[in-house]
C-alpha cells in the first residue's frame, strides 16, 4: 500500500518531533528480540541510522519502499540484514527488529491522538511491513551467498593430496564424489604427481558413503589418467559393504590393485619399491 | 537425521539436479536405517537408489522419487518408486544388458540396480515415461 504525500509528510513530522521517544522504544523492542547478542551502543547506532534514513525518505515524499527517494533507506536496511545474517541471527529476529518500529509508533500515537489517526497508522504499518520483507529478502540473499561460498571452500578443502612416503602420494576422498569434485580431485592428483615426481598414488575411499557407477567411473578415469603419466594407482578403503555392492553392480576394477585399508595400500607400495618394513625388537629396560 | 521423517507415509523428493540425487540418497539412507536394514543392505539400496535417481534425471529429464517404509507381515522393508515422464525405454531387454549405455556411463546402472534390490518392477513404453518400483526387505 502506497502512502499519500500527505501521510508521508505527517509521518516524517511525527518521526522528527518524537525522535527520542520513538528510537528509545524501538531500541527496547529490538534489544528484547536480540537478547543481548548485540551491544547496546551498536543497537542504538543501528536504530538511529534507520530512523534517520526513514525520516529522510518520508521527508522527500517516498510513497513506498521501491520509490527512488527510498534508495538510501533500502541500502541501510540491506546493510543491517547483511550484518545480522553474518552474525548468525535468524531471519525472524532480523525482520522482527524492523517490526519493532510499529510498537514504537503505536505508543506515540496512543499517547497523543493529535499527531495522527488510525488511517495513518495503517498506512505506515504497510510501509514497515515492506521494510520487514525487504530485510527478510536481503537476509536470505546474504545467507545464500554465504552457503555458495562455503560450498566452494568445501570443494577446495575436501580434496587434499598428501605425500605419504618418498614417491607415494595419497588422496583421501570424503563425502559425495560428484562430477565437479571428481574433476578437482583428478586435476590435483595429476598435478601433484608431476610436482613430486611420484610413481605411486593411493586413492582412499574410506570416507565415500556409497560407490555407485558414476563414482566408480570417476575413479577409473582418474586411475587411467594417472597411468598415462606413468604412475601406478592403488584404491584403498574398500569396506565390506562397498565391496559387496560393487560386485552386485558388476563394476570391474580390472588389474587395478585394491586394498581394504590405507595401511595395506602403503605396505603394498613399499614392498613394490623395495622398502623393508620390519618390527624392531623392543629395547630392554635396564 | 531420523527426526522429521514420518515413516508412516511416503516421502517424496523431486529430482531435477545432481543435488537432488544426493538428497534422494540421504532420504533412502534415513528410511533404510529406520526399518533396520543391515549395513550391507543399506549400502546396496542406497547405491541402487543413486543409480535409478540419476537415470531419472539423465534419461527421464527429471521426475519424482517416493520412498516408503513397508511391511509384508513378516519383515519390514523399504519401497522406492522412481517416476519420470521422459521418452521411456524402447528396448527394455537391451537397456537391462550389462554394459549397454546411451549416455556415456558404464552401462551398469539399471542392470546393477536390479541386482542390488529384492524386487524390481519397471513399467515403460516409448513416449510414456518410465516408472520403476524397487523393494529391499530386511533380513
Amino acid at each position: 500500500m502506497a502512502l499519500s504525500a500527505d501521510e508521508s509528510s505527517r509521518l516524517a513530522e511525527l518521526l522528527t518531533s518524537r525522535a527520542t521517544q520513538v528510537t528509545q522504544r524501538w531500541t527496547e523492542v529490538m534489544a528484547g528480540q536480540l537478547r543481548g547478542r548485540l551491544s547496546q551502543a551498536e543497537l542504538v547506532r543501528q536504530v538511529q541510522e534507520l530512523h534517520r534514513a526513514l525520516t529522510d525518505a518520508l521527508g522527500k515524499g517516498a510513497a513506498d519502499l521501491t520509490a527512488e527517494e527510498a534508495t538510501e533507506l533500502r541500502a541501510v536496511l540491506a546493510e543491517l540484514s547483511r550484518g545480522q545474517a553474518r552474525q548468525g541471527f535468524s531471519a525472524t529476529e532480523t525482520a522482527s527488529s524492523i517490526f519493532g518500529l510499529k510498537d514504537a509508533l503505536l505508543a506515540e500515537l496512543e499517547a497523543d491522538q493529535s499527531v495522527g489517526t488510525l488511517r495513518d497508522y495503517v498506512a505506515f504499518s504497510g510501509l514497515v511491513d515492506q521494510m520487514g520483507l525487504f530485510t527478510f529478502e536481503s537476509f536470505v540473499r546474504t545467507r545464500e551467498s554465504l552457503i555458495a561460498d562455503q560450498a566452494e571452500q568445501l570443494l577446495e578443502l575436501s580434496t587434499p593430496v598428501v605425500k605419504l612416503w618418498e614417491g607415494v602420494v595419497a588422496v583421501p576422498l570424503v563425502g559425495t564424489l560428484d562430477s565437479a569434485r571428481a574433476q578437482v580431485v583428478m586435476e590435483r592428483l595429476l598435478q601433484t604427481l608431476v610436482d613430486t615426481g611420484s610413481p605411486y598414488a593411493i586413492i582412499d575411499i574410506t570416507g565415500v558413503p556409497a560407490v555407485d557407477t558414476q563414482v566408480a567411473q570417476h575413479i577409473l578415469k582418474t586411475v587411467v589418467a594417472a597411468r598415462l603419466m606413468g604412475a601406478d594407482c592403488i584404491i584403498s578403503g574398500i569396506r565390506p559393504q562397498i565391496a559387496q555392492t560393487i560386485v552386485a553392480l558388476g563394476i570391474e576394477f580390472g588389474d587395478i590393485a585394491t586394498k581394504a585399508s590405507l595401511a595395506d595400500a602403503l605396505r603394498h607400495v613399499l614392498r613394490l619399491t623395495g622398502v623393508e618394513t620390519s618390527r624392531r625388537q623392543p629395547r630392554r629396560e635396564a | 537425521m531420523t527426526s522429521g521423517v514420518d515413516l508412516g507415509r511416503p516421502q517424496a523428493q523431486t529430482v531435477g539436479s545432481d543435488e537432488d540425487v544426493v538428497r534422494v540418497r540421504q532420504l533412502v539412507r534415513t528410511v533404510a536405517v529406520a526399518v533396520k536394514l543391515s549395513l550391507v543392505d543399506q549400502t546396496k539400496v542406497v547405491t541402487a537408489a543413486s543409480e535409478l535417481a540419476r537415470n531419472t534425471l539423465v534419461y527421464g529429464g527429471g521426475g519424482t522419487v517416493e520412498v516408503t517404509a513397508v511391511d509384508n507381515g513378516r519383515k519390514p522393508g523399504i519401497k522406492i518408486v522412481f517416476a519420470d515422464s521422459g521418452p521411456g525405454i524402447v528396448d527394455l531387454d537391451l537397456a537391462l544388458t550389462d554394459g549397454y549405455t546411451t549416455g556415456g556411463g558404464l552401462g551398469l546402472g539399471l542392470s546393477g540396480a536390479r541386482r542390488l534390490v529384492d524386487e524390481f518392477d519397471i513399467q515403460t513404453a516409448p513416449g510414456q515415461g518410465t516408472r520403476i518400483t524397487v523393494i529391499k526387505w530386511s533380513r
